[in-house]
């Protein structure tokens, strides 16, 4: 609409009687057009970073993927003397903390979110998100500080020894309890990522139409039956959504990470025993990284964290946004 | 009241419950880090903390002088690259652009934001650090200013959105161009939604340690003039805090106490600015 305004003024030809408002009006218009130019340039500089930022990650990483291609992602030796990497136990690292974290992170996050956005009144919900917000905020090194002095005695003491006692039939909770290792990042990790998954699922289930609701109710459904039969399916996909956010963020987490998974490049299945991920290695050994090969693998590793976050976000979006159109009312029961 | 009827509502207030355990064990955890924060760093804060290097490795006491002043330098230059670019380039995309162009820089912008912190600090090494052969703190505040850029563009963008066209339409109508009324009508009109967002755009990285760990690096000692390495209150917390020193760890608490007030002050501060009443009414 204004868009149309503006041409017209821009076009009209010679419409002033006096030269003066010509020259007036043609001065205004350069005006805007020089606004329009500074603006694109700010705008398409967020693009060329943008671009210029694969563009490097891509050409940084030049010689591992020539000379290990593939094999890179299958070997698992990490050897800078010998000029041998495989990156392996980082991906398997990474992979398995952010599985453990999403299976503690889902069902807390998904019910919390269900209570602020069916059950808790609009004032007792705001307040709530208003404090998931704060945690969200807080930032990934203080979660490590916690970790390292909370959670990881906490584990070694209690908590490990504990799972082998009543679980240690199973492997996942064998070997000795260290503190660090793959169970701790989990769980470090799920604080750090619920807040996401509670704000997205929470936005979603609030944009569930009413009606569904009170259809569900009067036709004899209790509440939650028509909370978790009707409404949690209708917004299924932006549920998802979340879930995919917080699994990009799992994945591409450094700090926390690095200072509870024990920082060792091993493959195994007991959630106890110390691991690696991706982002920690880097973190750790980028500064160190002496020769080009050793620097361009971690940057290859930086491409493979990139591309993973970037697959995973791109989902993550599509579906919230699908989401958010099929249901357009803002509803509580 | 049948038995099936009975276990179907006690099911129902069951997992009802259960959602509300979920939601406050996770709000519970907000209030357990800021306790245990303010319980130990508060013990361990101290004048010199602000005020004083840090110790020689083996001695006791010394403070984050050097890393405040660090984290402050960092933090301006990651605005004055962060915010110009967020700002008009919301700027652009709302009142301006086309809807491909539109497109192509929401969906850089985005794809910006989910970049794994250390992959941003991957790229400033490679585009400051490598050039000039050293760490700087150019190179953070480059990177944390990259990590802005799109938090700050895609919510200006929005509060721009938000303003009603009649606001436009009416100043066009009175003869102001364009850019005028932009300058004078609209950017006004959304202030407290731009200001939110700058707030909570320096707020997120403020907190960030990975791209400062091989762009801003590190230093015990000042750091003069910007093309030095630095030291910063987040990488403090992270080397004090996995080093053996019983001390480092007693200061690797005082930064996080000292951090994350000033994170969760700042996140206050913006949504209480907002919350004040928003100028200007959803269209």
């Amino acid at each position: 609409m204004n868009r149309l305004v503006a041409t017209t003024t821009t076009t009209a030809p010679s419409a002033g009687p006096v030269a003066g408002s010509r020259t007036f009006l043609s001065r205004l218009n350069k005006g805007d057009e020089i606004a329009r130019l500074i603006t694109l340039l700010f705008a398409v500089s967020v693009v060329l970073v943008t671009l210029l930022l694969v563009f490097e990650l891509w050409q940084g990483s030049a010689l591992p993927r020539h000379k290990f291609g593939f094999n890179f992602f299958r070997t698992s030796v990490w050897d800078p003397i010998f000029d041998q990497f495989g990156a392996l136990p980082f991906i398997y690292g990474t992979l398995v903390t952010a599985a453990v974290s999403l299976l503690i992170a889902v069902p807390l996050g998904i019910g919390a979110a269900i209570f602020l956005a069916e059950l808790a009144p609009a004032r007792v919900s705001d307040t709530l998100e208003f404090f998931i917000d704060l945690l969200a905020a807080v930032p990934s090194v203080i979660y490590g500080l916690l970790g390292v002095f909370i959670v990881i005695p906490l584990m070694r003491e209690y908590i490990q020894p504990g799972l082998k006692n009543s679980l240690g039939f199973l492997p996942f909770f064998q070997g000795p309890a260290y503190g660090v290792g793959f169970l701790t990042a989990g769980i470090v990790l799920a604080i750090m990522v619920i807040p996401y998954i509670i704000s997205v699922s929470r936005e979603v289930l609030l944009s569930v139409p009413r009606d569904q609701r009170e259809a569900a109710l009067a036709l004899g459904s209790t509440r939650w039956e028509a909370t978790w039969k009707v409404v949690v399916p209708f917004a299924r996909a932006g549920i998802f959504g979340s879930i995919f956010l917080a699994l990009a963020r799992a994945l591409g987490e450094t700090m926390a990470v690095t200072m509870v998974i024990g920082n060792t490049p091993a493959i195994s299945a007991s959630l106890f025993s110390p691991g690696y991920s991706i982002a920690a290695v880097i973190a750790n050994e980028f500064t160190e990284a002496t020769g080009d090969l050793y620097l361009q693998s971690l940057i290859e590793l930086g491409l493979v964290l990139f591309l993973l976050t970037f697959i995973l976000n791109g989902l993550a979006r599509l579906l919230i946004v699908a989401t958010s159109q099929k249901g357009s009312g803002t509803g509580r029961a | 009241m049948n038995p099936r009827l009975r276990w179907r509502k006690f099911v129902s207030n069951f997992m009802l419950t259960l959602t509300g355990v979920c939601a406050v064990v996770t709000v519970s955890v907000l209030f357990f880090i800021l306790g245990y924060l303010v319980f130990h760093g508060g013990t361990s804060i101290s004048w010199n903390f602000f005020t004083k290097l840090p110790a020689p490795v083996g001695e006791t006491g010394g403070g984050m002088a050097n890393a405040i002043l660090g984290s402050a330098k960092l933090l301006l230059l990651a605005s004055l690259l962060g915010v110009p670019i967020g700002f008009f380039g919301a700027i652009y995309l709302a009142e301006f652009s086309g809807s491909t162009m539109a497109f192509v820089v929401r969906y850089a912008a985005d794809l910006l934001n989910g970049v794994p912190s250390i992959v941003i600090g991957i790229f400033a090494y490679g585009l400051v650090v490598l050039p000039f052969k050293h760490f700087s703190t150019l190179a953070g505040g480059f990177a944390l200013g990259l990590m802005m850029i799109p938090i700050t563009l895609r919510s200006t963008e929005e509060f721009l959105r938000a303003v009603p066209d009649a606001l436009r339409e009416g100043a066009m109508a009175l003869g102001a161009s364009k850019w005028k009324t932009i300058a004078t009508i609209i950017v006004p009109a959304a202030y407290r939604g731009i200001l939110t967002a700058i707030l909570l755009a320096f707020a997120r990285v403020a907190g960030e340690t990975a791209p400062l760990l091989f762009t801003a690096f590190g230093n015990r000692f000042w750091s003069p003039g910007w093309n030095q390495p630095t030291a910063s209150l987040p990488v403090m917390i992270f080397t004090y805090a996995i080093a053996p020193y019983e001390d480092w760890h007693r200061q690797a608490w005082a930064a996080g106490l000292v951090l994350l007030g000033l994170i969760l002050v700042i996140n206050i501060v913006a949504r209480a600015i907002l919350s004040r009443g928003i100028a200007v009414p959803r269209a």
